[in-house]
């Protein structure tokens, strides 16, 4: 098992994101907030006006989702934005196009690609990494890779200098986070509950806990995602982590079941930005009342690598 | 040959196959079953109460039934040149192979003191064995499925409702197999605490695939004993139908180590390969990551999973068990698809020449054999000191459930199809 300090040593070890998250935290004493949306949905260039939307109304950080006919970890509303992007034609190579034309427009947000394991093995690990980087892409979230079984993305993600996001849960032993923690970068996505993405009334109760343990294990920077709606769970969720990562209920807004006429398209376009400025707004407040929560790693130099 | 013996390798990995694609939630679980199979691989109280399962209520050791009018078709003519023996897995209860499995997984479910199945299906057979262990075991259950093969499988539907499953109809993807699972997979990483996913194919996250093939070795070990006393050798070909490949590996598994036996794998042709409209991962698909294992997979130039089809929902699945691609890949098995029509026809014949109404994945297997056997007689190839060539077909389940489709594609409905049906019947009776 790799220690993070055998990984801090590696040739690669600054990090677009965790230097995000590290000025937020010294800057503005706050999470970042991390947004996600689908490549291609509805089209590839009306997904780049929503992605725009994200960054222009208070996203920090964007997770950009390659669209995949098998994605287990989603819920519905992905799923069926995912879906609909396959249908309208999106193409695996689209995310690149994708990522240089956001860091084009806003160069000091990240951009890391969810994607499912296998797009990326059919296009090749380090072929896939070396056009991410070339994109401006900061890295990857891997939802069903496992650091166990991800020996080539390790290697490719070294080599090309990006973020490797794996994912932790409730359910992780002591042991596996460990092994997590040392062999992510960026940082450390932690589900906050057992189940797949999708709004929910409630953050669940033991992410706080999973945060801790995670930071325990060796994680500089823990994001939380699954289940965060809103601008109060967002606040909620901020108290403890180093970012809050939000996908359903920014994709909702833009789910239709049919075409879009354009002026139908702009009033999509609006109820987005104002989810999304309800999240920013909770980031924002959330140690805005409560210095004395600020996260362990609040001393913590940017440029690390978990 | 390698000096580890090929019927003992176990995972996670079958060459560069298998591993673990799933999000990490389920990880700890996947630890858990590990460690709870392994622990009752050694325990003679599970062995001893599978076996009791097995002998009382699967009702094996299933019989060898020597088939020789169908074998008359399989290149032996008259004059006996071609023995064909069927593995009788369609004579368990529950009317396949799957029971074996399933049975093995709900004692262990017991052992792990949870109280909830979930299990996907697609023609129903494992659906309806794991609805009928958790009657007998008395856990909850609920099979997903989809809504595609809930249709083409009604029958089965009502068994599983019968035995107290909720069966929850897929309609999102294809609506078939492949986006079952992907739904059971979604309830198992939000209720796996209280949950076993009942994976009903030697595929999936480790250690599905070592388990799985570990319940089903009983099929082989019986076949191998039956034909050695039968035959008085080891078959020269042993058949099988390959979707996830379960009964394959389970009847492969016995004659892995004799080199003289030759594997046959037929997977689902659909309406040829040059269509586009198959299952046959062997012929069109690449290595890929579906569902938690690294295999053989159809899939396009972007990974995205391809459609899949088969006149048969049980072989309608885009990937394989990775230890069948490890054994394409070693030259150990050879895998090779079998249409819609030819497995639709050497179902009718087993049918007409023995009385036995196959399902209709077993067909697969069926025909498969009559290619195999008729290409040996038309080249002279015999058994050993010129005795008859030995088949061995693994009949991996009874074609109950699939009487409708049957009677469908042989126009034997009455009513308004009724007409052109009867005369497609003459004209296919008159050919035969």
């Amino acid at each position: 098992m790799s220690t993070v300090t055998e990984q801090a040593s590696g040739p690669h070890t600054r990090s677009a994101t965790a230097d995000l998250i590290a000025r937020l935290r010294e800057q503005e004493n706050r999470p970042a907030l991390v947004g996600y949306l689908p490549v291609g949905y509805p089209s590839v260039d009306r997904s780049i006006e929503a992605l725009k939307t994200l960054v222009d109304h208070g996203v920090d950080i964007i997770e950009l989702g390659i669209p995949y006919t098998d994605p287990v970890l989603d819920g519905p509303v992905i799923q069926a934005a995912a879906q609909g992007a396959l249908d309208a034609g999106a193409h695996v190579r689209d995310v690149f196009r994708v990522v240089a034309e956001l860091t084009a427009y806003a160069p000091h947000v990240p951009v890391l690609v969810m994607t499912y394991w296998n797009p990326v093995l059919k296009y090749g690990a380090d072929a896939f990494a070396r056009d991410l980087a070339a994109a401006g892409g900061a890295g990857l979230i891997t939802p069903d890779l496992i650091p166990d079984e991800g020996a080539d993305w390790i290697a490719a993600s070294e080599a090309h200098g990006l973020d490797r996001v794996f994912l932790v849960a409730p359910s992780s032993t002591p042991e596996r986070l460990r092994l997590t923690a040392g062999q992510s970068r960026g940082f450390v996505y932690a589900a906050s509950l057992m189940g797949v993405t999708g709004v929910r009334s409630e953050v669940g109760s033991r992410a706080e806990q999973l945060v801790a343990d995670t930071r325990a294990a060796g994680a500089t920077n823990v994001c939380v995602g699954l289940g965060v709606a809103t601008g109060a769970q967002a606040t909620e969720v901020g108290r403890f982590a180093d970012g809050v990562i939000v996908g359903s209920a920014l994709v909702r807004p833009l789910l239709s079941d049919g075409p879009l006429p354009d002026d139908e398209w702009a009033v999509r376009l609006t109820n987005l930005a104002e989810v999304t400025e309800d999240l920013a707004a909770g980031v924002r407040s959330a140690r805005a009342h409560a210095p004395a929560d600020t996260p362990a790693g609040a001393t913590t130099t940017s440029g690390e690598a978990l | 040959m390698t000096h580890v013996k090929l019927s003992d390798v176990s995972g996670p990995y079958f060459g560069q196959y298998g591993g673990r694609f799933v999000p990490e939630a389920l990880i700890a679980a996947l630890d858990e079953l590990e460690t709870e199979f392994r622990k009752a691989a050694e325990d003679p109280a599970f062995a001893a109460e599978l076996q009791r399962l097995h002998r009382e209520y699967t009702g094996r050791p299933s019989p060898l039934t020597e088939v020789p009018r169908f074998a008359a078709h399989a290149g032996g003519g008259d004059t006996g040149a071609v023995r064909v023996f069927l593995k009788r897995e369609d004579l368990n209860h529950t009317g396949s192979h799957k029971i074996n499995n399933v049975l093995g997984q709900a004692l262990l479910v017991k052992r792990m003191g949870k109280k909830r199945l979930i299990a996907e299906t697609g023609a129903g057979q494992h659906g309806v064995a794991t609805a009928t262990a958790a009657a007998l075991m008395d856990l909850e259950c609920v099979v997903y499925m989809g809504e595609e093969d809930t249709r083409r499988q009604a029958l089965n539907v009502a068994r599983m409702r019968l035995l107290g499953a909720e069966v929850v109809p897929v309609k999102i993807g294809s609506r078939t197999l492949k986006d079952a699972i992907n739904e059971a997979l979604r309830d198992w990483v939000a209720n796996v605490e209280s949950t076993h996913y009942l994976l009903g194919t030697v595929t999936g996250p480790h250690p599905f695939p070592e388990m799985v093939r570990q319940f089903h070795r009983i099929i082989g070990e019986e076949a191998r004993e039956q034909i050695l006393e039968r035959a008085g050798r080891l078959p020269d070909v042993v058949a099988a139908c390959v979707g996830g490949g379960s009964n394959a590996l389970g009847i492969f598994n016995a004659f892995l180590d004799d080199e003289g036996v030759e594997l046959r794998g037929f997977e689902a042709g659909g309406e040829g390969i040059e269509s586009g409209r198959h299952a046959a991962r062997f012929s069109g698909g690449a290595l890929g990551v579906l569902h938690g294992a690294k295999s053989y997979l159809l899939q396009d130039d972007e990974g995205q999973t391809l459609p899949s089809h088969s006149v048969s929902a049980g072989l309608d699945y885009p990937s394989v068990g990775p230890a069948h691609s490890w054994l394409h890949d070693l030259g150990r098995a050879t895998y090779e698809p079998v249409t819609d029509d030819e497995a639709m026809e050497a179902f009718r014949l087993l049918c007409r020449t023995e009385g036995i109404i196959p399902a209709i994945e077993s067909a697969h297997a069926l025909a498969g054999a009559l290619r195999v056997g008729q290409a040996a007689a038309a080249q002279g190839r015999t058994g050993p000191d010129g005795e008859p060539l030995v088949l061995l077909v693994n009949l991996s389940g009874r074609g109950d459930k699939d009487v409708a489709t049957a009677a469908r594609w042989f126009g034997l409905l009455d009513g308004a199809e009724g007409g052109a049906a009867a005369e497609e019947l003459e004209r296919q009776e008159g050919r035969g």
